[in-house]
């Protein structure tokens, strides 16, 4: 079998067993989109703060539920991963002749289908509730592909922590982790708004912020080279250090099996 | 002696629940920490908010946001309580303490003790936390413990909710059920800015959710006056008073399931 029908297997299990979990389904498309309303409502006041980039915080706000949803499909990935782990199912796979790398871009690959699934309904929601692309059709597009790949590169960091700790409550436990990570960036406002010296330094350290900065490019100022480039660059580096670490971890994990 | 029977048993649930929560940090540290992180993120990321035009609470946006976070500690330590009430059914320990308890009313008051003293503890830091980051503070020593007062009514209704669900579903899979209701109906208030700076479909739910005047008398004793107070507390009694007989129609449910 090739490495590449190998990764289509392992992909189709992931996906159809994420299916398979209700819970794993609602939360990801229900806890977003009500955070968007409950926020983007709540702070629309906030549009009349001199310098603030958009006439509509609906749009400003339009990239955290991919942001969110990204966190939410990482733990499912991780979350399975980590089961596996503890069933014996990974020591079952370990004596077929499957790849390590197949069954790391393979988890992965469900995870894309996943969020492309859930971006493309977020984008939906934001249309349908009146957001208009500044950087029309083809920033849509790019906004699911930039998603995605945010998706992906968590998703990376969520088989890592499962693969080094095999344990589901641990990859649960980096959930509020990266939370907090998400709220302390430049989620709710601009940085160049945010008051507080300390608040405004520790969000311009968060790579999310940059992630973020990206996804809302793409929504409220059309095409912006620099906030592209930036949140590109930063998601294909922690994908690729997370892959790096995810299959030093298998490698071990094998090892020790 | 009925009397004695009750305190007698919710003093040993709450002495027990305490207990497992103060020497558990996985059951402790989230009830803990995630008030103050709601805290830093509001207050320190969101300052600029109160520089909006008609957005006059004197006080700065620090004590705006402490009094939101406060109250939903509040709620959320009663439905963390309730966590643990629906853990105890899965695992069949609150089915022996039907059987034991002589007045089975004392097990929920118990939960509320415990939910209470829970509480407490988050509400010391972050005070001391609001404080050390300079919260002004207008209101007086009656105003504070009215605040706190109209806190830990908030918590008894969270702890009744969240009691009503768990003796009810008995599994902790109803947590969602727990916390959704609690999270939305806090979110749909005046979380942000004040009431009249509000406007859309925000403003018409704001309007009527029981949880805004709970949060406008809180924001209104902290900077010194008493607006709203009249309001907050019969509403927060009687979400209390409502509550409780959910809580006990709950309990009765889980003792025709249990015995």
């Amino acid at each position: 079998m090739t490495a590449l029908a190998q990764v289509g297997y392992v992909a189709r299990r992931s996906v159809l067993r994420t299916a398979r979990q209700p819970a794993n389904i609602i939360f990801p498309f229900v806890f977003p989109t009500a955070l968007l309303a409950v926020t983007s409502a709540g702070l629309s006041p906030a549009t009349k703060i001199p310098g603030f980039p958009s006439k509509s915080f609906l749009a400003f706000f339009l990239a955290f539920p991919f942001i969110q949803g990204a966190l939410f499909a990482t733990m499912n990935a991780g979350t399975d991963l980590a089961r596996d782990i503890q069933s014996g199912f990974l020591n079952r796979l370990a004596l077929t002749p499957l790849r390590g790398g197949a069954l790391i871009v393979g988890q992965l690959g469900g995870i894309a289908v996943l969020a492309f699934v859930q971006n493309c309904y977020y984008l939906t929601v934001g249309l349908i509730a009146g957001v208009r692309l500044e950087s029309g059709i083809v920033g849509g597009i790019v906004l699911i592909i930039l998603a995605t790949g945010v998706a992906i590169a968590f998703g990376a960091l969520g088989a890592f922590f499962a693969l080094r700790t095999g344990s589901g409550e641990a990859v649960q436990g980096l959930f509020p982790l990266l939370f907090v990570g998400l709220f302390l960036s430049s989620m709710n406002l601009p940085r160049n708004l945010i008051e507080q010296d300390w608040f405004r330094t520790v969000a311009t350290f968060n790579p999310i912020s940059y992630l973020i900065e990206g996804l809302r490019s793409l929504i409220i100022t059309g095409w912006d080279g620099e906030a592209l480039v930036l949140a590109f660059g930063v998601a294909a580096v922690l994908a690729a250090a997370a892959m790096i670490l995810a299959n030093w971890a298998l490698r071990l994990r094998l090892t020790r099996t | 002696m009925m009397r004695r029977d009750f305190w007698y048993v919710a003093f040993a649930v709450a002495w027990r629940v305490l207990h497992n929560v103060f020497t558990t940090p996985a059951l402790f540290l989230p009830g803990m920490i995630f008030p103050l992180f709601f805290f830093t993120a509001f207050a320190g990321g969101l300052s600029r908010v109160s520089s909006i035009p008609g957005f006059d609470f004197p006080n700065g946006y620090t004590a705006f946001q402490f009094v939101f976070v406060l109250l939903q500690s509040a709620a959320f330590g009663g439905v963390f309580t309730g966590f643990g009430i629906a853990r105890d059914f899965e695992y069949g320990f609150a089915r022996r303490l039907l059987l034991a308890a002589p007045r089975r009313s004392g097990l929920v008051a118990g939960y509320a003790l415990a939910a209470a003293g829970r509480w407490a503890a988050t509400a010391t830091i972050l005070t001391i936390v609001a404080f050390a980051v300079g919260m002004q503070v207008g209101g007086n020593g009656v105003n504070l413990i009215a605040l706190y007062g109209l806190a830990l009514i908030v918590n008894l209704a969270g702890t009744l909710w969240a009691s009503g669900i768990a003796m009810r579903l008995r599994t902790v899979q109803a947590g969602p059920i727990m916390q959704l209701p609690v999270f939305l109906t806090l979110f749909f208030a005046p979380v942000y800015v004040p009431l009249a700076l509000l406007n859309g479909w925000l403003h018409s739910v704001a309007s009527v959710n029981p949880a805004t005047p709970l949060l406008e008398a809180g924001r209104s004793l902290i900077t010194g006056q008493t607006d709203h107070v009249s309001v907050a507390f019969p509403v927060a009694i009687g979400l209390a008073v409502g509550l409780s007989i959910w809580a006990w129609r709950g309990l009765r449910s889980a003792e025709r399931a249990a015995l």
